[in-house]
């Protein structure tokens, strides 16, 4: 039985294409009013993940509700209210920003069309190129088009699939500060992301690997649940010094960060040991509160070892 | 670097035959349609059709009937198929299509031969489609001339005359004059639905796919039924535009005799316009690009072109080729619309062409719907 305020609650959901799993048994319990951050390398299985959760893919095994609709009886019930940006711009290119809203508003059975059209409009600061044509649009504009369409329908839910790739910094920003608004209102925001600074703009954050939901919790949880040990090393010869590093006991993780180097390992004691056999007098070294890269690119790696 | 270079251009071509190497529907294409094309061209297409269904209407039984008959189909230009014992009978079996001629012997052929008044023997042919009749009449006068040499011999001689010693009269029905436009302007109808009913569904489907748009919309509560029937049915309105202007211009550019029920083509144009969409739509759950749907397409085309009767006499072609060309739907619904426009045919008469039409439509959507649905999962 789902707590009232889950608006997704599934456990144990998986998805097959033919031999491979591509989602195993993946729970998530997302509230009301929240934003959930889905990260995970390339091919982890999000996307797979957000259309079942949409009605699109019905799930192999595994039961849970969106909404508290069920995922296998309910799908259309769940399409009504759930709005999904896909991760391409799959709006229609040959139609006007206008056209495209007015025929996805029709789609719904949206109540006093035009209005609800001219208000999304308004909203998104399209009106004054309502009459363009989608394909004419660049990027941060399309997702702005794209946003609007998902929104017009009032869904209760937002499930966004990399919105922001390829958009630039300060359109990113505004998109940000769209969806906390919209979260603020109440909507339920579920969205995937390969970018840290977004992740940390999550209320809380789900992390897949190869179909498996490797860690989820506040950013502070995530970070702390992965007992990772973190120095940073700044100085002349990074590069030779990685070298070095690598292989050593106790150290688990070389990433170079500009200028800086960041050596990780899950044992504290031996990565010290470690660092402080190969520094030269040229380092300094400190350690340091781990960041969620340093943690995601550990849990990356981990589940590789895992799966090969 | 202005100067050609070697390794620069084989690096492209070494690229381009990767990719059509990857491309196993454009690769397959290549190959498939020149095969298609040498076997139809080269086996099935034949200018000169022989073996003809023919009836034979005979009121005289007698020595010089029977020569008469055997030497008709030594000809083989004529297959003897049926008797027709009235005129109303032999009417109804050129009207359905049955036979392409009947010969009619008059009853007192023998006796008027001999006296040498030379007979008359009507052939009454379905002229629809000139060139199915053309050779077979050629041969028919220049047999009149010898057919009875051998049954008059010596004093009888003299009976052959110098035009032969009977006359064939050769009745030209729903075509007198032999005009190839008015079997081609009706025909044209079946060509151009085929054309952009399958190619435009096929084509409108795909692209949704390929640009990504059909994900969104399946995400929306619409169903994939509408997504379909709604798709389908702009391009029913354009079919029955396209059939609107042939007509037109069969009407007032060829002066095309139309003598039959346009309702009723109507009505019949909506089976055959449905089941050329339901083959676009198979193609599009097949198809992963806009090339490879327009491919498939003419893929399709090709032998509703050339098999179905409308640039060749279909009963020309070998049994094979024939079996062939009454899967395609563009056969039947040109002998429907041939038979509603220049014989005048009705509802009872066209049936026989009806039912394969319905049955396309039926096994095709079903494929269709089948796959649009697998496709979606």
């Amino acid at each position: 039985m789902s707590a009232p305020d889950h608006v997704i609650d599934v456990a144990g959901v998986t998805k097959r294409f033919g031999p491979k799993t591509v989602v195993d048994a993946v729970d998530l319990q997302v509230r009301r009013g929240e934003i959930y951050g889905f990260l995970g390398p390339n091919g982890s299985g999000k996307t797979t993940f957000i259309r079942m959760l949409c009605g699109l893919l019905t799930p192999d095994a595994g039961t849970g509700t969106c909404l508290g609709y069920d995922l296998r009886t309910q799908q259309a019930e769940i399409k009504r209210h759930v709005g999904y940006m896909t991760q391409r711009f799959s709006y229609y290119e040959d139609l006007s920003i206008r056209e495209n809203l007015d025929f996805i508003a029709r789609v719904y059975a949206v109540p006093d069309r035009a209005g609800a059209v001219q208000q999304s409009l308004d909203r998104l600061g399209l009106a004054h190129r309502s009459h363009q044509l989608a394909g004419q649009l660049s990027g941060g504009w399309k997702q702005r088009l794209a946003l609007a369409a998902c929104l017009i329908h009032s869904p209760r839910l937002l499930l966004l699939d990399e919105p922001t790739a390829g958009v630039d910094p300060k359109a990113r920003r505004e998109f940000w500060d769209e969806i906390h608004q919209l979260a603020a209102d109440g909507l339920t925001v579920l969205i995937t992301t390969h970018y840290m600074d977004e992740a940390e703009r999550c209320h809380r954050l789900a992390y897949l690997a190869y179909g498996t939901l490797l860690t989820r919790g506040t950013v502070d949880e995530v970070v702390a649940s992965a007992r990772l040990t973190t120095w940073e090393v700044t100085g002349t010869g990074l590069l030779p010094l990685a070298a070095n590093l690598r292989g050593r006991p106790g150290v688990e993780q070389v990433v170079p960060f500009g200028n800086t180097l960041h050596v990780s390992g899950h044992d504290p004691a031996r990565l010290g040991a470690a660092i402080a056999a190969a520094r030269g007098p040229g380092h300094a070294c400190r350690e340091i509160k781990s960041s969620l890269e340093d943690v995601f690119i550990c849990l990356m790696d981990h589940a590789k070892d895992n799966f090969s | 670097m202005r100067r050609f270079t070697f390794h620069r251009f084989w690096a492209i071509v070494l690229k381009e035959f990767i990719q059509m190497k990857r491309d196993r529907v454009t690769f397959g294409m290549m190959i498939g349609i020149p095969l298609m094309q040498l076997i139809i061209f080269g086996f099935a297409i034949n200018s000169d059709p022989k073996h003809l269904p023919a009836a034979i209407r005979a009121a005289d039984q007698g020595p010089f009937a029977r020569t008469l008959v055997a030497a008709l189909k030594n000809s083989g230009y004529f297959t003897f198929v049926r008797e027709a014992a009235t005129e109303a009978d032999a009417r109804r079996m050129l009207r359905l299509g049955e036979v392409q001629f009947v010969i009619n012997i008059p009853e007192d052929f023998s006796r008027r031969l001999l006296r040498g008044e030379r007979p008359t023997v009507l052939i009454e042919a379905d002229a629809t489609d000139p060139a199915a009749v053309g050779p077979a009449m050629a041969a028919t006068r220049a047999l009149a001339g010898t057919v009875f040499n051998r049954d008059l011999p010596g004093p009888l001689a003299r009976l052959r005359g110098t035009d032969g010693p009977v006359d064939f009269r050769i009745h030209a029905h729903y075509n007198p004059e032999n005009i190839t436009q008015y079997n081609i302007v009706p025909g044209l109808m079946g060509v151009v639905l085929t054309m952009t009913m399958v190619v435009i569904t096929a084509l409108a489907i795909t692209r949704e796919r390929e640009r990504g748009t059909m994900e969104n919309l399946l995400a929306t509560p619409v169903r994939p039924l509408e997504v379909m029937l709604g798709k389908i049915l702009p391009y029913i309105a354009v079919g029955y535009i396209q059939m609107t202007l042939i007509l037109l211009a069969a009407r007032f550019i060829f002066r095309v005799p139309m003598i039959g029920n346009f309702v009723l083509l109507y009505a019949v144009a909506l089976l055959f316009i449905g089941a050329n969409l339901a083959v676009g739509i198979t193609f599009s759950t097949l198809a992963k690009n806009q090339l490879q749907a327009v491919q498939m397409a003419f893929f399709f085309f090709l032998p509703s072109i050339l098999l179905s009767g409308f640039m060749f006499p279909f009963r020309g072609m070998p049994d094979w080729a024939q079996a062939l060309g009454s899967v395609l739907p563009n056969t039947h619904f040109l002998r429907i619309a041939r038979g509603i426009l220049l014989k005048g045919n009705g509802l009872a008469e066209i049936a026989p062409a009806l039912w394969p039409l319905l049955l396309f439509l039926v096994v095709a959507m079903a494929i269709g719907v089948k796959r649009y649905r697998q496709t979606l999962d």
